[in-house]
């Protein structure tokens, strides 16, 4: 537990150096966002977003550093990350609230089966070298060397245009109300597919190929070897002692992609027009949206945060030579 | 002392429990495979230790593998049999069995410690899962609990506390994992048991102890030995026999102390002059100069011609047979593969001809 303790002290200072980093960032930026706000709603605002904008920009020249720094992270705690320039005037907490849970769905299940998908399919063409099945590797990297948009737009137009069975984009049919029924949830999948399955495709190659040179090294351990002379069974030798070590790298790996999910996708939501937070973030650069880039920012950092404590714990689950006892 | 080693009272000797017969393996596929294992043929006896001996390369722990069927690829079996005897007295040829017979035969039959005593257990699984899966895929009938209590005996076995069963092997020295492997190897009281240099890794004072363990537990349990090493000193005290390898094929073959006092195979003469003696008047160490030949290209004659210091014509062109020599009547168990004791006697070099006591 002490191991975890450890952890668990460094991943907070990681958190507040990620956010600290993020606070004096805006404070480095030239010009004055705020004032260009202003005099774009005219008197419209409200004294207190001003004032929160302010503190959050660093522009309340009659604060200190401090001052400010301790109100940031106050205004952090209760959730308030300003307001949205460009879907003014709703906070930005709101903003990121309402996109985050279309890219941490649809990205996030695409990386869990493509990690998934990949990582099997990778073990049984390690443990079975040199047959057909070898030949799924170069197709499989085509799709990942193809660009993404491309992949994206050849997609639409075959399926939606040439074939008209799924829809091009959105994530969800705009006629209808966001409500937990079975209308509303069929045609939010139906909308999924097709990013999905780009995403797996485009990023199934390096699950693959990683697992197998895994397996192909792996599997000439002397473990392995002694597996064999066991004579346990086929199955247990390829997942119980191969595939069981060949996935320790991978899961590193799978961590990364995993913080990488909401910073990401960019292409994919703009391909699809998909309401996700990638696309929230190319919106807010497009319109010089410096609170809605800070939250963005914040959201981010925090996933890759978590990732990587969950990465941490999954792999001293694991291999127990990371697990420090004592 | 007639032998280094007296075979036990209790285990029955001279009759075969592993026959490998003219065994051809080669490595690579296609038109010029490299041919590693040249017609071997070995016996193994009931309870006694066969050591195999020769440099590197030249065919030992391949002609182990082959034997159980574990040649990793490009390795290839392609011809010869493997004769195991049973113990209910059936005799089965090892490479015909079905890949269904042959897990099950593995490691009832023949257990093998491997070279690697450092990498030879999963990294992930503790020490106890690792003894019992095996124990478990053989013998489904057993409980959890019957499981555990063997672990725990196999370990007590090779003198290792039980309360390691729950270590994983990152937690072990080298020594305890070599230990660990060779009550693994036993899990299932095989016949056979094959160690392909199984004290290699280790420092001198642990491979003392695992040697003595080694040979402690085969007194008591009666398995055979195929011991396989490159340190021929090591083998001349825990071997019955010693066969020598060189280049694929097997050169000489007799009793540890025939080999150790009276080689007959130049080869088995220069592997024997590489060491120190244990006894005796102190002499120069010999070694071989050269290296073993070039095994994909065909050898014509004697494999060790180019390296022998006594070679003749004959030798460059004829590849001299496994046979035995004009001392067949007081050696019986001796073969040699060299032209020389086909000369008269008096023109084979002095040290090969030394007479047995």
């Amino acid at each position: 537990m002490r191991f975890l303790a450890r952890r668990f002290i460094f991943y907070v200072i990681t958190a507040w150096a990620a956010i600290t980093i993020n606070f004096f960032i805006p404070r480095a930026m030239e010009g004055n966002p705020v004032d260009a706000l202003l005099a774009r709603y005219q008197g419209q605002v409200s004294p207190d977003a001003i004032r929160a904008l302010t503190v959050l920009f660093g522009l309340d020249k009659n604060q200190s550093l401090w001052d400010q720094y301790v109100q940031y992270w106050q205004l952090l705690f209760s959730g308030n990350l300003g307001l949205s320039f460009t879907f003014f005037p709703t906070p930005v907490a709101t903003v990121v609230q309402q996109s985050l849970p279309w890219t941490l769905g649809l990205v996030g299940l695409s990386t869990v089966i493509s990690f998934f998908v990949g990582t099997l399919i990778g073990t049984a063409i390690g443990w079975k070298r040199g047959t057909w099945a070898d030949g799924l590797l170069p197709v499989a990297t085509f799709f990942s060397a193809v660009p993404y948009f491309w992949l994206g737009l050849l997609a639409i137009m075959l399926f939606s245009l040439t074939l008209k069975l799924l829809p091009a984009a959105q994530g969800y049919d705009p006629g209808l109300i966001p409500n937990l029924d079975f209308i509303f949830i069929g045609s939010v999948i139906q909308h999924g597919i097709l990013p999905a399955l780009t995403i797996v495709l485009s990023s199934i190659a390096g699950w693959m190929l990683g697992m197998r040179n895994m397996m192909v090294t792996v599997t000439s351990e002397d473990y392995v070897s002694v597996a064999q002379a066991k004579g346990l069974s086929e199955r247990r030798i390829m997942f119980g002692y191969a595939a069981r070590n060949a996935i320790l790298p991978q899961i590193s790996g799978f961590a990364l992609s995993l913080g990488f999910i909401v910073s990401g996708t960019l292409v994919m939501e703009m391909v699809f027009s998909y309401p996700g937070i990638g696309f929230v973030l190319y919106q807010a650069v497009s319109a010089k949206d410096y609170p809605l880039m800070q939250g963005v920012f914040l959201v981010i950092t925090l996933s890759v945060l978590v990732a990587n404590i969950i990465a941490d714990l999954v792999y001293t689950l694991l291999d127990p030579r990371t697990r420090q006892e004592g | 002392m007639s032998t280094v080693l007296p075979t036990p009272a209790t285990v029955k000797t001279g009759e075969p429990v592993l026959q490998i017969r003219n065994l051809v393996v080669d490595y690579g596929y296609g038109d010029d495979p490299t041919h590693v294992l040249r017609e071997v043929s070995l016996t193994l006896n009931k309870g006694e230790v066969l050591g195999l001996a020769g440099e590197s390369g030249c065919g030992m722990s391949t002609l182990a593998y082959a034997a159980s069927r574990l040649l990793p690829p490009p390795g290839i079996i392609t011809g010869g049999e493997v004769l195991f005897t049973r113990r209910d007295g059936s005799v089965v040829d090892i490479l015909k069995l079905s890949d269904k017979e042959l897990r099950a035969a593995r490691w009832n039959d023949i257990a093998i410690v491997f070279q690697g005593a450092m990498n030879s257990l999963n990294p992930v699984y503790r020490v106890s899962k690792q003894l019992t899966d095996v124990i478990a895929t053989h013998r489904p009938a057993l409980s959890r609990r019957e499981l555990d209590d063997r672990a725990a005996e196999l370990l007590e076995l090779v003198g290792i506390s039980p309360d390691r069963l729950r270590s994983f092997p990152h937690q072990l020295s080298g020594g305890m994992r070599q230990r660990v492997m060779i009550a693994m190897a036993l899990a299932l009281e095989p016949q056979v048991l094959i160690m392909d240099e199984p004290t290699t890794a280790l420092d001198v004072v642990m491979q003392r102890q695992i040697v003595e363990q080694i040979t402690d537990l085969r007194e008591r349990l009666g398995f055979a030995v195929i011991f396989i090493t490159h340190d021929v000193s090591l083998l001349i005290e825990v071997a019955d026999r010693i066969a020598i390898m060189y280049a694929g094929e097997i050169v000489e073959s007799a009793t540890a102390s025939e080999v150790y006092r009276m080689p007959r195979h130049p080869y088995s003469d220069g592997l024997l002059g590489s060491f120190p003696p244990l006894h005796g008047p102190r002499r120069e160490l010999g070694g071989i100069p050269g290296s073993p030949p070039d095994l994909a290209k065909p050898i014509d004659g004697c494999p060790y011609a180019d390296r022998c210091p006594f070679a003749f014509d004959r030798c460059r062109v004829e590849n001299p047979a496994l046979k035995q020599t004009v001392f067949a009547d007081l050696e019986p168990e001796r073969l040699v593969a060299c032209h020389l004791h086909d000369l008269p006697l008096a023109k084979v070099p002095v040290q090969l001809t030394r007479r047995p006591a």
